[in-house]
């Protein structure tokens, strides 16, 4: 790591003010990616202000819904009673990433703004677009097994890495930050940006703007809700594919139907139009195999990764089989 | 990898036979930091009940500050990026990577690592249970791994032994314990449930 300095923030006001003051100035939250990538030289940052400590670490349930503090860790999410009870597959997916220890540290601001896994990113040194702009992509005819197959460009077809994140795609989170600007709410769908032919900017975010929570109204349905994970190995790993998926069944109906992808998209990728056909269908092997093929229509792949599109579709097929036996 | 290849390791040496001063790495560009930034710093780490007054760099982890400058050499790198777990301390009594954790960001907080859990000749009822049930081969993975049992028993989440493997995921064994580590744990839990039903 090159060297940086170091202080504890008194508050999100005055932590926005010292990220603001330094432009490689960067909140520190649990560490776990931010360390990671410096240690590799990917990043370099002449400040830390730590802003893991300030009281944003609440998780306050209500009938209208969820507001999940931008400090509260992984862990502390994934096994609060609500989530458990109300967002199952919030909870699963939490649990799914990583390991018990980098869940004990991350932090729900810190899981949204994690970067990419892709290799070239990483190494510090190969040609890397997001990494710096304009000088290229090795991965586009590098090594491209594990990246993404939608809301790719070229210049960027890094995968967006977050479990977390694609199970918020389908719970019509927003995120409420504080800023240069001051206070703002941001839908989770705008929040992570394609990469286009800027993949150096990610998210909405400004620099210096805080995350201070999200929020998650009410969706009583949300009770039968499945995360599903495929990777290489068992645990431990990031998504090869996934998918988090509700279902309001009634009558024997599909109602209302939530699709997100994970592992194969440039960011948490929400399927709508899978969605849209199956309302009014019956919840059948058939009509969820047809989901799949829909969430994948658009699939671009390259030479590693082209598995992914198969994969992905019975990901989502299994991930819908799953929920509608849930009770629901 | 030889030590001078690593570029952490390297840094860290300079950072401290140099008293801190940040020699740069490589060419400087207009995006170096200036050259004052990252000095030593003041901070108080409590480790294992004791309190310890540092002068260190803020770029220091706790997994460095914990072996190379307090010489517990205890907690283990393996991989010095959350890949491998066997630099699990706990802090506060939740396990975490100390190779992830500034020290500095852990000061405040109650550091245990492997060298805190016995008390005096008396092993810790995992360390004991690891070594009856053979739970190792090489050793280099088992620091992290009694200290992420620990917060594992703590946490209260597993019961199975599936749950066991599951919640012991963040630590690999590359002598592959795994089939006795799962043993040794269960032994512990299942007498701590016996004792405090
Ligand atoms: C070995 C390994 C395996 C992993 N596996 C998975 C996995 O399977 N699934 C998965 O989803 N994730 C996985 N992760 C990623 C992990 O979930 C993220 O690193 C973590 O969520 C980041 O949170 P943090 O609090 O540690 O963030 P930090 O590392 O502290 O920060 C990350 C970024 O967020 C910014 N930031 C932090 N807090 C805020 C805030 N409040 N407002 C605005 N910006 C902020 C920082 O400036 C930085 O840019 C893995 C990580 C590792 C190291
Ligand atoms: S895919 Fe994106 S992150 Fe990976 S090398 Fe290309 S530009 Fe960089
Ligand atoms: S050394 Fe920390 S996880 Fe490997
Ligand atoms: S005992 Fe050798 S790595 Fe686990």
């Amino acid at each position: 790591m090159t060297p940086f300095d170091y202080v504890r923030a008194d508050g999100p006001d005055a932590a926005v003010k010292q990220v603001v003051a330094r432009p490689t100035a960067a909140f520190l939250g649990g560490g776990t990616g931010l360390i990671d990538l410096m240690k590799l030289y990917a990043e370099r940052h002449d400040l830390l202000v730590d802003v893991s400590r300030l009281p944003m670490d609440k998780v306050e349930a209500t009938e209208k819904g969820v507001r999940i503090g931008a400090n509260v860790r992984n862990s502390d999410l994934a096994y609060h009673a609500a989530i458990r009870t109300r967002f199952p597959v919030l909870s699963e997916a939490l649990l799914s990433g990583a390991s018990p220890q980098l869940r004990n540290m991350a932090t729900v601001g810190g899981n949204l703004m994690q970067r990419t896994r892709c290799p070239y990113f990483r190494d510090g040194h190969s040609a890397c677009n997001k990494r710096v702009p304009k000088s290229g992509c090795a991965a586009l005819d590098g090594v491209n097994r594990g990246h993404a197959v939608l809301g790719t460009s070229d210049h960027c077809i890094a995968t967006h890495p977050s479990d977390l994140c694609v199970a918020l795609a389908i719970l019509d989170a927003t995120v409420r930050t504080t800023g240069p600007k001051g206070e703002r709410t941001i839908p989770f769908a705008d929040f992570h940006r394609l990469p286009g032919d800027t993949p150096d900017r990610e998210t909405a975010l400004d620099h210096g703007e805080l995350i201070t929570a999200v929020d998650l109204p009410a969706l009583p349905w949300a009770t039968r809700s499945h995360y599903l994970k495929v990777r290489d190995r068992a645990s431990y790993e990031f998504a090869l594919t996934s998918a988090a998926v509700a279902l309001e069944i009634a009558d024997g109906v599909i109602k209302q139907a939530r699709i997100a992808l994970g592992g194969v998209g440039t960011k948490p990728w929400r399927a709508a139009e899978a969605e849209k056909a199956l309302v009014g269908k019956k919840p059948t092997p058939e009509a969820f195999a047809a989901a799949g093929d829909a969430a994948l229509a658009g699939a671009v792949p390259r030479q590693h990764n082209a598995f992914k599109i198969p994969l992905a579709k019975r990901t989502v097929a299994r991930a819908l089989a799953a929920a509608a036996a849930m009770p629901g | 990898m030889a030590p001078s290849d690593d570029p952490d390791r390297r840094d860290f040496i300079q950072g401290v036979t140099a008293g801190g001063l940040a020699l740069g790495l490589g060419a400087a560009t207009s995006a170096d930091p200036p050259a004052d930034v990252g000095q030593p710093i003041p901070m108080k780490l409590t480790i294992n009940g004791q309190d310890r007054e540092l002068q260190i760099e803020p770029r220091v982890t706790l997994l460095d500050a914990l072996r190379e400058v307090l010489h517990l050499t205890g907690s283990k790198k393996g991989c010095d990026h959350g890949q491998c777990g066997a630099c699990t301390v706990l802090i506060d009594g939740r396990r975490v990577n100390s190779c992830l954790t500034l020290a500095v960001a852990a000061a405040g907080g109650q550091v245990t690592t492997i060298e805190g859990l016995a008390k005096g000749e008396e092993l810790h009822p995992l360390q004991a249970a690891f070594i009856k049930h053979d739970a190792f081969q090489c050793g280099y993975c088992t620091p992290g791994q009694i200290c992420s049992a620990v917060g594992l028993m703590a946490e209260g989440h597993a019961k199975s032994d599936a749950d066991v493997r599951e919640l012991m995921s963040g630590n690999i064994c590359r002598c592959g314990a795994y089939p006795n580590i799962v043993a040794a744990v269960q032994e512990v839990q299942q007498l701590a449930a016996k004792e405090n039903p």
